[in-house]
Order: structure tokens, then C-alpha cells, then sequence
């Protein structure tokens, strides 16, 4: 009993702990830049939409960016899920099987794997929003 | 530039919170990190065809719409809206209308980059 209480203090939940609150860390500290550069083009006299259209473009710009210099991959060491998750981790999975499959190619290399990891991300979000709309529609809600 | 620190600390909370769910999938399940991505951008886009995002936006802003549930809200919001005004056409056209400029850029300048970099090895 003593030894199972004593063990438990070690095994997963510390290095589950840590990884939880570095991504926390690092989703947070993303998210935050993103309200940061939205507050300063909105601050430049943008409206909201156009102020968030920006801040998505520069947001996706640097983390594919980063990637291509080949430091998002520290990034992703360090924040796990908190380098994943933001609208970085999808620029990041845009490019790096791009760059992978670059010897294959600039057409069927980096053109097609391009799409292999994002692709899924597109397909599954662009039917979710078209079953929303025709569920909407049916239901007579629009 | 109007500095306003409660709701930086809303931003920060809820988008370190929803990456948070990502690493408690991570780590306890066998999703691996392209499938949470799939997820959460269904779970984003489901959420808010039940009207149960746009209040998680209000409240936290990019908080909300930088992490991956946002793009599936993006595309949702786009087509319910899209729909609403100009009927069915809106359900195809609605989504990557909203997201057009995220969609591109990622694309295009992710092609650039990939063209320009070499693929860096694995430490």
C-alpha cells in the first residue's frame, strides 16, 4: 500500500502534468499573439473580420515560415498539443510533408503531400459545414 | 492600441485550455496529433452548427478562434450565414468563402516555403 502510494508519485501523471501545462503555455502564448496582432490592425483602422483575416495569414505565415527554418519541430517537442492545435500546427502540417517529399519532386512531391496531412482537416471540415448548412435548411431554420 | 488585461487573460486561459484537451488526448488515448486535428475542427464546426461556439467566442476571442475548433466554426459560421442569404448555393459556397484567405495562404506560401527550404534531419 505504502509502496503503491510512493510509486504513483513518480509514474504518468507528473510527466502528464508538465506536458499538460506546457501546452498550455505554448496554446496560450499562440492564441495570445493572435489577439495581440488583431488588436494592432484593428488599432491600424481595420474592422473585426478584416482585422481577424489578418491576424490568420500572419499567424500561418510565421509558423510555416518557422517550420521551413526547421524550429517548429523544437516547438512541437516542447508544447505538444500547444504547438498542434492553433491554426499554427495546421500551417506547420501544410508544409512539413512538403518539404519532406521535396526529393520526389516539386510536382507529385511537394505539390501532392501538400494536402496529405491537411487534407484530412479540409475534407472533414468542409462537410461538417456543408451538412450544417443543409441540416439548416431541411429543418427550415434558415 | 487599447491594451485590455482581463480579456488577455480570457485569450490566454481558453486557448491554453482547449490545447489542453488536445495533450489529455495525446497522452491517454492513441489518437495521434493529425486526428486530434480532424477532431477538433469537427467538434469546432458541430459545436457551432448547435449555436454553442459563437458564445465561446464572444467570451474569448482569439482564444477561440486560433486553435483548430475555430477554423470548423470559420467554415460553419460561413455557410449557415452564406446560406441565409443567398439559400442553397450558401451550403457549397459559404465555407471556404470565410476561410478563403487562411485557406490560400497556407497553401501558397506553404508551397513557397517548401520550394525554398530543404528538408531539415530529424534530431
Amino acid at each position: 500500500m505504502k509502496y503503491n502510494q510512493y510509486a504513483d508519485g513518480f509514474s504518468p501523471a507528473p510527466t502528464c502534468l508538465k506536458n499538460c501545462l506546457l501546452a498550455f503555455l505554448t496554446g496560450g502564448a499562440i492564441c495570445e499573439t493572435g489577439h495581440l496582432i488583431r488588436a494592432a490592425v484593428m488599432s491600424a483602422g481595420a474592422d473585426a473580420e478584416t482585422a481577424g483575416m489578418w491576424t490568420t495569414v500572419a499567424l500561418i505565415c510565421t509558423a510555416q515560415l518557422i517550420t521551413g527554418l526547421g524550429w517548429y519541430n523544437t516547438l512541437g517537442r516542447i508544447g505538444g498539443a500547444g504547438a498542434a492545435v492553433p491554426i499554427t500546427g495546421f500551417a506547420n502540417s501544410v508544409v512539413s510533408p512538403a518539404l519532406e517529399y521535396k526529393k520526389e519532386g516539386i510536382i507529385l512531391g511537394t505539390g501532392a503531400k501538400i494536402f496529405s496531412l491537411s487534407g484530412p482537416v479540409l475534407a472533414v471540415g468542409f462537410s461538417v459545414s456543408a451538412a450544417a448548412g443543409i441540416l439548416y435548411k431541411l429543418l427550415g431554420l434558415l | 492600441m487599447q491594451i485590455d488585461i482581463m480579456e488577455m487573460i480570457r485569450v490566454f486561459a481558453v486557448g491554453g485550455g482547449i490545447c489542453v484537451i488536445g495533450q489529455l488526448l495525446l497522452d491517454f488515448t492513441n489518437l495521434n496529433a493529425p486526428r486530434i486535428l480532424v477532431l477538433f475542427v469537427a467538434v469546432g464546426g458541430i459545436l457551432t452548427a448547435l449555436g454553442l461556439y459563437q458564445p465561446l467566442v464572444d467570451f474569448a476571442g482569439s482564444g477561440a478562434t486560433v486553435p483548430l475548433p475555430g477554423f470548423g466554426y470559420a467554415l460553419v459560421r460561413g455557410v449557415l450565414e452564406e446560406t441565409a442569404a443567398s439559400g442553397w448555393a450558401g451550403v457549397l459556397t459559404g465555407g471556404i468563402k470565410n476561410t478563403a484567405a487562411g485557406i490560400t495562404a497556407a497553401v501558397v506560401f506553404g508551397y513557397l516555403v517548401a520550394l525554398i527550404f530543404d528538408p531539415k534531419s530529424k534530431r
